[in-house]
C-alpha cells in the first residue's frame, strides 16, 4: 500500500515540477489572450498631458502640421450604404479621404481599382495613396462598416516621428505573426507605406496572388510583408491600457462592461480618446457623429494643448 | 504486475497535478477583473486636463430636485441604470414609487399601473412641495427610461426667475389651448409653478380628470396661469426629446410629419438640425442606451476639437 502511494505521489511532483517549468517559459495556455501575454506586442500610447504642456507654442503648431491623415476607405457597393454613412460623417475629418471601390458605383464617387480580390485591391490603394500624399505623412486604412475619430488617432501620433516605421491598431497574434486587425482600422506611418511599397516589388516575400489555396485575408498578408521590412504591428491605447481600436460596436462594448463592471459601466469599458468602433450600422453611426463631435454637458472644459478646426460644408459636426 | 500498477499510479499522479494546475491558472485568470474596481462617486471621477468649475458653480446657483417615476418591478432592470448615470448630479433625486425601499424609494400613497399615473404626479408634487419646497429652485418630472442632462438644463434654466410661474419641456400642441409639456422627455416646474399645482388641488381647481399625467398637468397649469416656456437653444433646436436620438438625427429626405413628430408645437425639423449639442433629455432609453449616452455625453471625446457651436 505504502510502496503504491509512494508511486503516485513521485508522479504528482513530477507533474508538478514540470507545470512550473512551462509556466516558467510561459508557453502554458497557448490560446488565451491573456493580460500576461500583451509584454510580447508593442504597446503605443499618446504622449502625457504633462509632455504636452512642455512643449512651445511654435513646437505644437509644427506638429498639428506634421499630423496630416490620408485616409483610405476601402469600399464595395455590396456596403452601399455605410459607405454613403463613412462619407457624410467621419470621413469629413480627414485631411484627405479616398473611397477606393472595387467597381464603380452610379450612386457615389469612389476611385475604381477594378479589381476584385481584395489583397491586390489594398495594394493598388496603398501605392495609390503614397503617390498623392502630398504633404501628408500619416495614412488610415478603413472599411466604411468602422466608424474613426480622426483628431484621436493624431492625439495618438502627435509625437511619433513618421519617417520611422510605424504600423498601429488593434493587434492580434496568429502564430508568430503579430498583426493589426483590419476590422478596427490600421495606421500606418509614411516611412512604413514607403517600404511597403519596396517590397510589395518581391514576388517571393510578398506576392501579390498568393497561392489560391492558402488565401490569408489581407490583414495577414499586409503583416507578413511588413514584418519582412522590419515593420512590426504595435497596439494603440490608452495611459490605463484601455485599447484605442475596436472592432466591437459601443453598445456591444457597453453591454459586455454591464456584465462585467456593474458598479462602474463606462469608466472601465470605454476609453474617453477612442479612435475606432466597428459593427455599427449606419444611424448608429449618424448618432455617433452626434455623440462625438456635439454632444456635451455646459461647464465641462478641456484645455487641449491642440487645436483642430471642424471641416468646411458639414453640418453634423 | 505490481510494476504496472506502480507505473499507472505514477502516471495518474502526473496527469492529476498537471489537471491540477491547469484549473487551479485558469481560475485565477478568470477570477482576476481586467480593471481594478472599487466604488465611485461619479463627480469624483477625474479625466485629465477637465476642468468642472463652471459646471459646479451653476450647480451650486441652479438647484434642481428630481423625481423620477418609477415602481418597484423596474427598480433592478431599469431604475438602477438611472441612479447609476444622471440621478446623481441631481441636487436631490427623489425615487418615487409605491413603496418604500432602500433603493432608495419614496412611497406615495398610490397602487401601480397606467390609471394611476396622473395620481402618482399629483402625490409625487404635493410630497416635493410639503418636505422640499426651499431646497431646490426648479422641479423636475422624468420616467425611469429618461436621460436627462443636468449641466444643460441647469444652464437652460439659469436665465430665468423662478419665482415666476414658468414650466418647461417639449410643447406639445393637442388637448390643452395653451399646450402641455411631453411627460416621457420630462419637465420642469419653477417654485411659483409648484405652488400653484398644489394650490390648484388644494382649492379644487384642478382635479384628476385625466389619467394621462402630462396632460392632466398641462391642464392644470393653464388653469392656474403657469406660462409656458419656450425651451429651444439659441439655434431654435430642440432640447427636450420625447424618443431616441436615431427618431431625430437620421438624415431624411423632406416628407410630412412622421407620427412622432405630430403633437410637436414647435415645426419639427429631422436630421441633424433637430437637436441641440446642449441636449436637456432623451426618451424611451434601456438600460444599455443609458450608459451609451452617459459615454457619449460625459466620456468620449474627440482630442482637441473646437466645438461649431458654443451656448454662451
Amino acid at each position: 500500500m505504502m510502496s503504491e502511494g509512494s508511486s503516485f505521489m513521485k508522479g504528482m511532483a513530477l507533474g508538478g515540477l514540470f507545470c512550473l517549468v512551462m509556466t516558467y517559459f510561459e508557453t502554458f495556455n497557448p490560446g488565451t489572450h491573456s493580460e500576461g501575454h500583451l509584454h510580447l506586442h508593442h504597446h503605443l500610447k499618446p504622449l502625457s498631458k504633462e509632455e504636452l504642456q512642455k512643449l512651445s507654442e511654435g513646437q505644437m503648431s509644427a506638429l498639428t502640421q506634421q499630423v496630416g491623415v490620408y485616409c483610405l476607405i476601402m469600399v464595395t457597393p455590396k456596403l452601399l450604404v455605410h459607405w454613403a454613412t463613412a462619407n457624410d460623417t467621419w470621413s469629413k475629418h480627414c485631411d484627405k479621404s479616398v473611397f477606393y471601390t472595387s467597381e464603380s458605383s452610379k450612386a457615389l464617387e469612389a476611385f475604381d481599382l477594378q479589381e476584385q480580390d481584395e489583397w491586390a485591391r489594398m495594394r493598388k490603394a496603398i501605392k495609390h495613396a503614397f503617390e498623392n500624399a502630398g504633404e501628408l505623412r500619416w495614412f488610415f486604412l478603413a472599411r466604411p462598416t468602422t466608424f474613426a475619430i480622426i483628431e484621436n488617432l493624431k492625439y495618438l501620433v502627435l509625437d511619433k516621428d513618421s519617417s520611422q516605421p510605424f504600423y498601429i491598431g488593434h493587434t492580434e497574434k496568429s502564430g508568430e505573426l503579430d498583426y493589426v486587425e483590419y476590422d478596427s482600422g490600421i495606421v500606418l506611418s509614411y516611412e512604413a507605406v514607403r517600404r511597403l511599397i519596396e517590397i510589395f516589388k518581391d514576388e517571393d516575400k510578398c506576392p501579390e496572388r498568393g497561392n489560391a489555396l492558402w488565401k490569408m485575408p489581407e490583414e495577414k498578408q499586409l503583416a507578413t510583408c511588413l514584418k519582412y521590412s522590419g515593420v512590426f504591428a504595435e497596439n494603440g491605447e490608452d495611459a490605463q491600457g484601455k485599447g484605442l481600436f475596436n472592432k466591437k460596436s459601443v453598445s456591444s462594448m457597453i453591454s459586455d462592461s454591464m456584465g462585467q463592471n456593474p458598479a462602474d459601466v463606462v469608466e472601465a469599458c470605454c476609453p474617453d480618446m477612442a479612435i475606432t468602433f466597428g459593427g455599427m450600422s449606419p444611424s448608429q453611426m449618424q448618432v455617433l457623429m452626434y455623440g462625438v463631435y456635439r454632444l456635451r454637458p455646459y461647464g465641462h472644459d478641456f484645455h487641449d494643448s491642440l487645436t483642430f478646426l471642424p471641416p468646411k460644408d458639414s453640418d453634423n459636426d | 504486475m505490481r510494476k504496472l500498477k506502480r507505473s499507472i499510479l505514477f502516471l495518474s499522479g502526473v496527469a492529476v497535478s498537471v489537471l491540477l494546475s491547469i484549473t487551479y491558472s485558469h481560475v485565477l485568470r478568470t477570477l482576476t477583473p481586467p480593471f481594478a474596481m472599487h466604488a465611485r462617486n461619479t463627480y469624483t471621477v477625474r479625466h485629465t486636463a477637465e476642468n468642472r468649475r463652471a459646471a459646479i458653480d451653476l450647480s451650486q446657483k441652479v438647484r434642481v430636485l428630481c423625481w423620477v417615476m418609477t415602481q418597484p418591478q423596474n427598480l433592478e432592470f431599469r431604475t438602477r441604470h438611472v441612479r447609476d448615470t444622471w440621478g446623481k448630479r441631481c441636487n436631490i433625486v427623489l425615487y418615487m414609487s409605491s413603496k418604500e425601499s432602500d433603493f432608495p424609494t419614496v412611497r406615495l400613497n398610490v397602487s401601480e399601473g397606467r390609471s394611476q399615473l396622473y395620481w402618482k404626479t399629483i402625490r409625487a408634487f404635493q410630497h416635493i412641495h410639503k418636505h422640499h419646497l426651499d431646497d431646490a429652485d426648479w422641479f423636475l418630472k422624468a420616467d425611469d427610461d429618461t436621460f436627462v442632462v443636468l449641466e444643460n438644463l441647469r444652464y437652460s434654466l439659469s436665465e430665468h426667475n423662478t419665482e415666476e410661474p414658468l414650466y418647461f419641456g417639449r410643447r406639445f400642441v393637442p388637448f390643452v389651448a395653451q399646450g402641455y409639456m411631453s411627460g416621457g422627455a420630462g419637465y420642469v416646474l419653477s417654485k411659483e409653478a409648484l405652488r400653484r399645482f398644489v394650490k390648484g388641488f388644494a382649492d379644487g381647481l384642478c382635479t384628476h380628470d385625466t389619467e394621462i399625467e402630462d396632460v392632466g398637468l398641462g391642464r392644470c397649469m393653464e388653469t392656474m396661469k403657469v406660462k409656458m416656456g419656450d425651451s429651444r437653444d439659441v439655434l431654435g433646436r430642440q432640447t427636450f426629446h420625447p424618443y431616441p436620438p436615431d427618431y431625430y438625427l437620421l438624415r431624411q429626405l423632406p416628407r410630412p410629419r412622421p407620427w412622432y413628430l405630430v403633437y410637436d408645437h414647435y415645426d419639427p425639423v429631422e436630421g441633424p438640425a433637430c437637436c441641440s449639442d446642449s441636449a436637456i433629455s432623451f426618451h424611451y432609453i434601456d438600460a444599455v442606451g443609458m450608459h451609451t449616452l452617459e459615454y457619449y455625453t460625459y466620456h468620449l471625446r474627440p482630442y482637441g476639437y473646437k466645438y461649431r457651436f458654443n451656448p454662451d
